[in-house]
């Protein structure tokens, strides 16, 4: 429903703030734009209620040219939440609240309603908070207020930038659940600029990484973390999101990826001296295709070299495994559940993948505490 | 009956309630001139300086103009700006109110302006995103909360004006001048009393009542702070 | 010519020694009170109610007391003269940061030395205003003097409103003007360069 078609921003001739944006929202989506200080974010979202006016590109919103719109029309049809809150003083929260509704000519009787029905909505109680100040509010309340104010006319289409950042950070989590809840509930889009990339994370359907006014990635969340367009966005992103934490960690990020791997028939003196020169006390057995058939420890080949010839006549067949994918913190539980030395990763077609160990088990650990140095 | 006690008093008071019987209507009636003289000229000066300090508050260059050139009229000595005008004006109540609503422009032209521009740019980009045109912008946002700042203006222009408009007396206008000159020339020390106590007192009334409508009319959102 | 030379030097003295017994009393009221919180209500009070008398009345009653002439002139130009500089000293003292002064007492300097070290010369650009204003203020009321028997360039004016003579009028209440205006860009200028240095902040008027 909101189109950016090659916009871009340019003042005084050479420098540009916004080069070549192309996005298509659509309703219901939340976007966040992201970026470091001067990548074109903030410019971007002005752009859309013409409070900044592109030098070039069309924007379009449910199909009109916005250029071609009046542009007080325009913004009494956009919600708009800035940081600063901005709730004007000298008015009380319910006539703050009716601002646009005022603007647009509501009946006085549809005005009260619509602000009782959104002071409950976010649980302050109509009759409590009506008549009160915004500087008898906290910080919190009145962005809540601010929230409010943008939605009262039931706009399309909702501008935010950086809203929670004058807040503390206990308070902005408050906000960001309530308005990741209240997003569930209205389903508006939503076009969000931050540079907080937990808020981004937390928030976003898809997320618009900016850099220098271009748009580097366009991505969902996990889609981002997972593939970082390039070392820009992966910093930005920071490794210790990219690695959040053992809760969002998969078995991939945890496991060794090239274990040591022998063929079915290798002699078992040879197992062990390729342990020995590997520095490994397990080998997988693997079949040509790379398909998982067994492990061996060491333990298991010196208890029984005289006995066997083959890697294949010690190893164990019912390995426990997991599957690519799984919740590293499934991969750890089942280790110390069944006390387990290691746990082979697979693909879906059996293909071993990689090894979680113990020692990687630790690694992981030793990185989420104190980064990733104290990793091996 | 010079024994009697409180004679030196009494005798005080006699005098006066004779002077009041006496005069006591002129000076009522210059008291009147004199309310209408001042609040005549504090009215015209709020209904330009006002209009003005708004349209000013958008061009800051033009404001600067403005501002040094009114503030400098404010500088000209009263005395001697009634004496400009008297080649043009001659005497009586215009030249008198001229010079008198000239000089009430300066504070409130100031007051408004400041008053505008002082308020927070958030709120100004906060309404223009939400659809307000100018003058919505204006008259919801703008004007009250540079209003307390405009009476303040206003409140000292009236102080000023009452005070300076003792000397139109000098230029025929009438008011509380009157009785006060006439004082001074025949040195009778009740004519100089009957003139100046009024004037003093218009003056100290309209700080101070004007100072109750200002902080009656700080929108009640902005007093907490 | 020359009279109206020797008219405009009288009414600048008599302003100025009003203004400067003003400052000689007012500044160093201004620079108590911050010491004596408690005692600034009532003196700022005190000198609002002086300032918001009509001067012509003022004049007339202190007539009453000293008698008509030059000395009665100055001392209601001293009267008048004590709210601005007061509420600019008082003020202007208040204004200076109070890390400052407590960087001045880790330092050691006792309290006078603070006032005169640290707060008088950052104060000193409202001061000045302070000064400023009232030496103008000064000036305009110079001008009535004349009706009370004291000199300067409002017996030009006078006379010449009462003789119906023009010429007369103006000559009087051009230098009148002039006098002022060039009062206030004078000392404006002075105040902008008597700015310690680091210090460019713009001067405040006590309006």
């Amino acid at each position: 429903m909101l189109t950016f078609e090659h916009v871009s921003k340019v003042y005084d001739g050479n420098r540009i703030a916004v080069a070549d944006f192309n996005l298509d929202v659509k309703a219901g989506e939340f976007i966040v734009l992201i970026g470091p200080s001067g990548c074109g974010k903030t410019t971007t979202l002005k752009m859309v209620n013409r409070l900044i006016e592109p030098t070039a590109g069309a924007i379009y919103l449910n199909g009109k040219e916005i250029r071609e719109q009046n542009p007080v029309a325009l913004r009494r049809h956009i919600g708009y939440v800035i940081q600063q809150i901005a709730l004007f003083p000298n008015m009380t929260i319910a006539q703050n609240v009716d601002v646009v509704p005022r603007l647009l000519g509501w009946p006085a009787e549809r005005r009260r309603q619509r602000v009782r029905e959104l002071l409950e909505l976010v649980g302050m109680d109509p009759d409590e908070y009506s008549d009160r100040y915004p500087s008898e509010l906290s910080g919190g309340q009145q962005q809540r207020i601010g929230v409010l104010r943008a939605l009262a006319a039931e706009p399309p289409l909702i501008l935010m930038d950086e809203p929670f950042g004058a807040l503390d950070p206990i308070t902005r989590e408050n906000l960001q659940e309530e308005l990741k809840a209240l997003q569930a509930k209205l389903r508006k889009t939503i076009l969000f600029v931050t540079h907080d990339m937990d808020e981004a994370l937390k928030l976003a359907d898809r997320i618009v990484v900016m850099k220098d006014g271009h748009i580097v990635q366009v991505a969902a969340p996990e889609e981002l973390l997972r593939h970082p367009a390039n070392e820009f966005v992966a910093s930005f992103i920071g490794k210790d999101r990219l690695a959040p934490g053992l809760e969002l960690r998969t078995v991939e990020q945890v496991m060794i990826g090239e274990p040591v791997t022998v063929r079915p028939h290798t002699g078992v003196a040879e197992g062990v001296a390729t342990m020995r020169r590997k520095k490994v006390d397990t080998l997988l057995v693997t079949d040509e295709s790379g398909r998982l058939l067994g492990a061996v420890s060491i333990e298991e080949l010196n208890r029984n070299y005289q006995r066997a010839h083959q890697v294949q006549d010690l190893m164990a067949r019912d390995v426990p495994v997991v599957f690519e994918g799984t919740p590293a913190r499934e991969a750890f539980d089942l280790i110390i559940q069944e006390k387990l030395e290691y746990l082979p990763v697979m693909d879906r077609e059996g293909r071993l993948k990689g090894l979680v160990t113990r020692t990687s088990m630790v690694n992981a650990l030793a990185s989420v505490v104190w980064g990733d140095e104290a990793s091996a | 009956m010079p024994w009697l006690p409180w004679y030196g008093e009494m005798k005080q008071v006699l005098s006066w309630t004779e002077f009041l019987a006496a005069r006591g209507s002129s000076i009522l009636s210059a008291t009147g001139e004199h309310l209408l003289l001042s609040l005549g000229a504090v009215l015209l000066g709020t209904l330009i300086a006002v209009p003005l300090g708004i349209l000013l508050a958008r061009h800051e260059q033009v404001a600067s103009v403005v501002l040094g050139i009114s503030g400098t009229i404010q500088t000209i000595p009263s005395l001697a700006f009634f004496g400009f005008v008297l080649p043009f004006l001659g005497i009586g109540v215009v030249p008198a109110m001229t010079v008198l609503f000239l000089y009430s422009i300066l504070p409130i032209l100031r007051n408004t302006y400041t008053g505008i521009r002082e308020v927070s740019p958030a709120y100004l980009e906060a309404g223009v995103g939400m659809g307000m045109n100018r003058r919505q912008l204006l008259t919801w946002i703008q004007f009250p909360l540079a209003f307390p700042v405009i009476m303040s203006g206003i409140r000292v222009s009236t102080v000023y004006i009452i005070s300076w408009a003792t000397l139109s007396a000098l230029i025929g206008a009438g008011g509380l001048g009157d009785p006060i000159l006439a004082g001074i020339h025949t040195y009778d020390a009740k004519l100089i009393i009957a003139g100046a106590l009024p004037a003093a007192m218009l003056a100290l009334l309209a700080s101070w009542s004007l100072g109750l409508v200002e902080r009656a009319v700080t929108p009640r959102g902005l007093r907490q702070r | 010519m020359d009279r109206v030379l020797a008219l405009s030097w009288q009414h600048l003295s008599l302003s100025v020694i009003g203004v400067a017994l003003a400052a000689a009393g007012g500044i160093p009221l201004g620079i108590l009170l911050t010491r004596y919180r408690w005692l600034a209500k009532p003196v700022m009070a005190a000198t609002e109610v002086i300032q918001t008398i009509p001067s012509l009345a003022m004049l007339a009653l202190l007539m009453m007391l000293f008698g008509l002439g030059d000395t009665t002139l100055v001392v209601s130009l001293f009267l008048y003269s004590l709210l601005p500089i007061v509420r600019n000293t008082y003020t202007g003292l208040l204004g200076v940061e109070p890390g400052l002064l407590e960087a001045g007492k880790g330092m050691g300097m006792t309290r006078s030395q603070l006032i005169w070290l640290v707060q008088v010369p950052i104060a000193l650009p409202v001061i000045l205003a302070g000064l400023r204003v009232a030496l103008v203020t000064a000036i305009g009321i110079a001008t009535i003097g004349v009706l009370i028997g004291a000199g300067g360039l409002g017996t030009l004016i006078w006379r010449g409103i009462q003789t119906r003579n023009n010429t007369m009028v103006l000559m009087g209440a051009v230098p009148a003007a002039l006098l002022a205006i060039l009062t206030d860009a004078g000392l404006a200028l002075l105040e902008q360069a008597l700015v310690p240095r680091g210090l460019k902040k713009k001067a405040v008027s006590a309006l």
